[in-house]
């Protein structure tokens, strides 16, 4: 038997952008061409994997925590749920919001998996899919040495979404520089603003990566999602599928893994008027409120 | 007045003498001990340490290793206090001084600064960086921060600095003993292995064992055997150096050459089942030779079975030296015997110890009555359990599992046993159950040399059984009526 290479990916954007929708879906593909796939969420929402699933919400890692008293009490399959297509799911969870500190949480979520040999032999892909902005240590847990090398981030045409792409490029540059974690691509979610593919495309290029692909807007997601399901799951046949599938292909087969060249603030800013998103600097506008202007 | 919980609380000067009087009574109630073991939020003096402790009790076991604590300065104290107070030798550490600064923004800065002033100052061979709780809730990435210092010429690229994650929120000392020690063993055996080689040596690990005389009395035990031993991790020499006006940072410790080569060794034994596990399963899957996991050799049974197992390993009779040696120590069990028949005892401490203190007792014929682990697992609990079940003596005996001393109280004044067995933190509660203490455990931190005495093999029997005995002779003596004060006991 040829030596499977366990292919560890992290997605990370925006908060809002659709990074689970997108996770699960993609993973639904990956499925779909009968690769073995954990998901690891890692966001103290925990809605990372509701649609492979179709559960409205999983017992996490930190809520059992929270129910015995210790991690040391917990059992694997307490934790681990196998949905869709035979997807692993495992939702790190974590405390209310407010209060403690969710990105021990993730820490400790993961030091569990791996002492109880959750990463077994036979998976092909672990998937993390990780809160909108990495706030702290414990967010960028997931790519440290020996765990996610890949890197997708998840992004639209939207200023501020590409604005954290950047943002998260530079956390990535900063793995990068001491370890083996590298971007694989950006991941366009479409929100059907002007120029969105032209706009990713460019932000890709001057990132050093690539556009891996460019998923279009469609209700069909939501449609799938009331189901608590993929698209891929909900509607097999639909266009909106195969565009997760193809999505999944390319990831299947994506080569080309990049340390990022993040953009200084302006150079962003310039990027946005190159495409008319934003209008070009006029110094006596700034700060004055609409009719005032 | 009543507080948040409705209970009646007024300052302690209103209190008469008879309420607290009444009080102290109740607390040795059965009544009381009910309330005591439903407890459920609190731990009250828990028999366990932290880990770093023990991370940093493996790093001073290697040649010229300095320990490094990335975190706070005050807990990098208590560290070197407890194992300073425990030897009653110096326990050098530095530590990179984390503050708010710190926590806010990482401690990479911290740690880069630290790294460069201990590899100018202390010049060591190597160094063990371990965590403080702080760096491990925000997250800090060791393995990054470390390259990151090679990077940027802080130190050498080919200098050994490793690390362990030493959460003290998590596990105990034990595991921090386990995490430092496999993390030292990957790091100097990296590209050591050599196909075909065999150093004939066997490699020891004692397991977290804080006894220099326990270190000393296996090398004395292999030397008669004629097997060549590398300790791993060997502290007897950091923490028991000859008083002789000269001072070195980094006193004893195993060469670091010697434990780079152990890869290649004839055979691998761990004597801490439960504190060196990581280790034990990375060293089957990466070290050449044999490799067995056996108790700590504390009684004649578990010493037996590592003299047997060596034997069988190296292809040798265990010494006629050894045998006799066995032979005396039986020889003063069963003298002794008598004072110990059927006495019951309550013993705490960690698991490898537990395992031990239960065989020995049992051997003579004594009732380990009450057995408390502050932190164990099922495992542990099982095992303790097939030792009394194998024993007429282990009737009646009963396991406390995650327990504190604070319950050991209420178990010695409620259902009261002879004496009790584990560290100096057991002594509140042994002065009030008014029976004696016998500190074979970890820290010891009132009585004076106890560290040089071992508890280990047939020599530890003998040590053991003449405290204990003795120890009854005495009182006996201090507090019989004049008639039956004998000159023969």
């Amino acid at each position: 038997m040829a030596e499977k290479k366990l292919r560890q990916i992290a997605i990370y954007g925006k908060g809002g952008i659709g990074k689970s929708t997108t996770t699960q879906n993609t993973v639904a593909g990956l499925a779909y061409l009968g690769k073995k796939v954990m998901i690891v969420g890692c966001d103290p929402k925990a809605d990372s994997t509701r649609l492979i699933l179709h559960a409205k919400e999983q017992n996490t890692v930190m809520d059992l925590v929270r129910e015995k008293g210790t991690v040391e009490d917990l059992e694997l399959e307490d934790v681990m749920k196998v949905g869709y297509g035979d997807v692993k799911c495992v939702e790190s969870g974590g405390p209310e919001p407010g209060v403690g500190c969710a990105g021990r949480g993730v820490i400790t979520a993961i030091n569990f998996l791996e002492e109880e040999g959750a990463y077994t032999e036979d998976l092909d892909f672990v998937f993390y899919d990780v809160l909108g902005d990495v706030v702290c240590g414990g967010f960028a847990m997931p790519i440290r040495e020996g765990k996610a090398e890949e890197i997708y981030i998840v992004c639209s045409g939207e200023m501020m979404a590409m604005y954290a792409a950047n943002n998260i490029a530079k956390g990535i540059l900063k793995y990068a520089s001491s370890g083996k974690v590298r971007l694989a691509g950006l991941i366009c979610n479409a929100r059907k603003t002007d120029k969105e593919f032209e706009l990713v495309s460019a932000l890709a290029a001057k990132l050093g990566t690539q556009m891996i692909h460019f998923v279009p807007r469609d209700n069909q997601v939501q449609r799938a999602e009331m189901r608590r399901m993929t698209v891929i799951e909900y509607s097999p046949e639909h266009p909106q599928a195969q565009e997760y599938r193809n999505l999944a292909e390319k990831i299947l087969n994506n080569k080309m893994l990049v340390v990022p060249t993040p953009l200084e603030m302006e150079e962003l800013e310039d990027l946005l008027m190159e495409f008319g998103i934003m209008e070009a600097e006029d110094e006596t506008v700034v700060g004055k409120a609409e009719k005032a202007a | 007045m009543a507080n948040a919980l409705g209970l009646d609380v007024k300052p302690v000067t209103e209190y008469t003498a008879e309420e607290v009087e009444r009080v102290k009574n109740w607390i040795n109630s059965k009544e009381y001990k009910e309330k005591n073991f439903a407890r459920q939020a609190l731990v009250i003096n828990p028999a366990h340490a932290c880990q770093p402790l023990g991370a940093q009790l493996v790093a001073h076991g290697f040649e010229g290793t300095l320990p490094f604590v990335h975190g706070s300065q005050g807990c990098a104290s208590y560290y070197r206090s407890t194992l300073n107070r425990h030897f009653r030798e110096p326990a050098p550490a530095v530590s990179d001084a984390m503050t708010e600064d710190g926590a806010v923004f990482g401690g990479q800065a911290n740690l880069h600064e630290g790294l460069e002033n201990a590899y100018t100052l202390y010049k060591p061979k190597m160094i063990a960086v371990f965590t403080s709780c702080m760096p491990e809730v925000i997250g800090d990435d060791l393995t990054a921060f470390i390259k990151n210092a090679k990077n940027k010429g802080i130190v050498p690229a080919d200098f050994p600095i490793l690390y362990a994650n030493t959460p003290s929120f998590n596990g105990t000392h034990i595991h921090g003993y386990d995490s430092m020690l496999v993390s030292i063993l990957q790091t100097l055996t990296e590209g050591k292995k050599i196909e075909g080689r065999c150093t004939g040596k066997l490699n020891l690990i004692p397991g977290c064992d804080f006894n220099t005389g326990d270190y000393r009395e296996y090398k004395r035990i292999f030397k008669e055997f004629g097997i060549a031993v590398t300790v791993l991790a060997d502290i007897s020499e950091t923490f028991d150096s000859p008083c002789d006006g000269t001072y070195s940072v980094y006193a004893g410790g195993t060469k670091l050459d010697e434990a780079a080569d152990s890869i290649n060794g004839k055979a691998t034994i761990t004597l801490g089942p439960y504190a060196t596990p990581k280790t034990f399963s990375w060293i089957k899957d990466n070290y050449a030779g044999e490799h067995a996991s056996l108790s700590m050799p504390i009684g004649i049974v578990k010493t037996d079975a590592l003299l047997m197992k060596v034997a069988e390993l190296f292809g040798k009779e265990v010494p006629a030296a050894l045998k006799a040696e066995r032979g005396r120590a039986v020889d003063a069990m069963t003298d002794a015997q008598q004072y110990m028949h059927d006495k019951k005892f309550a013993v705490y401490g960690d698991p490898d110890y537990l395992t031990g203190y239960v065989s020995f007792l049992l051997e003579m014929g004594a009732r380990p009555y009450h057995i408390l682990c502050s932190r164990g697992t099922k495992k542990v609990e099982k095992e303790l359990q097939s030792l009394l079940d194998a024993s007429a003596y282990g009737k009646g005996c009963k396991i406390y599992m995650n327990k504190d001393l604070w319950h050991l109280r209420s178990l010695l004044l409620t259902d009261p046993v002879a004496a009790v067995i584990g560290d100096t933190h057991g002594k509140f509660a042994a002065r009030d159950a008014g029976i004696p203490l016998f500190r074979f455990g970890f820290p010891v931190f009132d009585r004076v040399n106890l560290h040089r005495s071992p508890i280990i093999g047939y020599q530890g029997v003998i040590n053991m059984v003449t405290a204990i005995c003795n120890k009854f002779l005495d009182i006996k003596d201090e507090t019989c009526e004049d008639r039956f004060f004998e000159m023969m006991r």
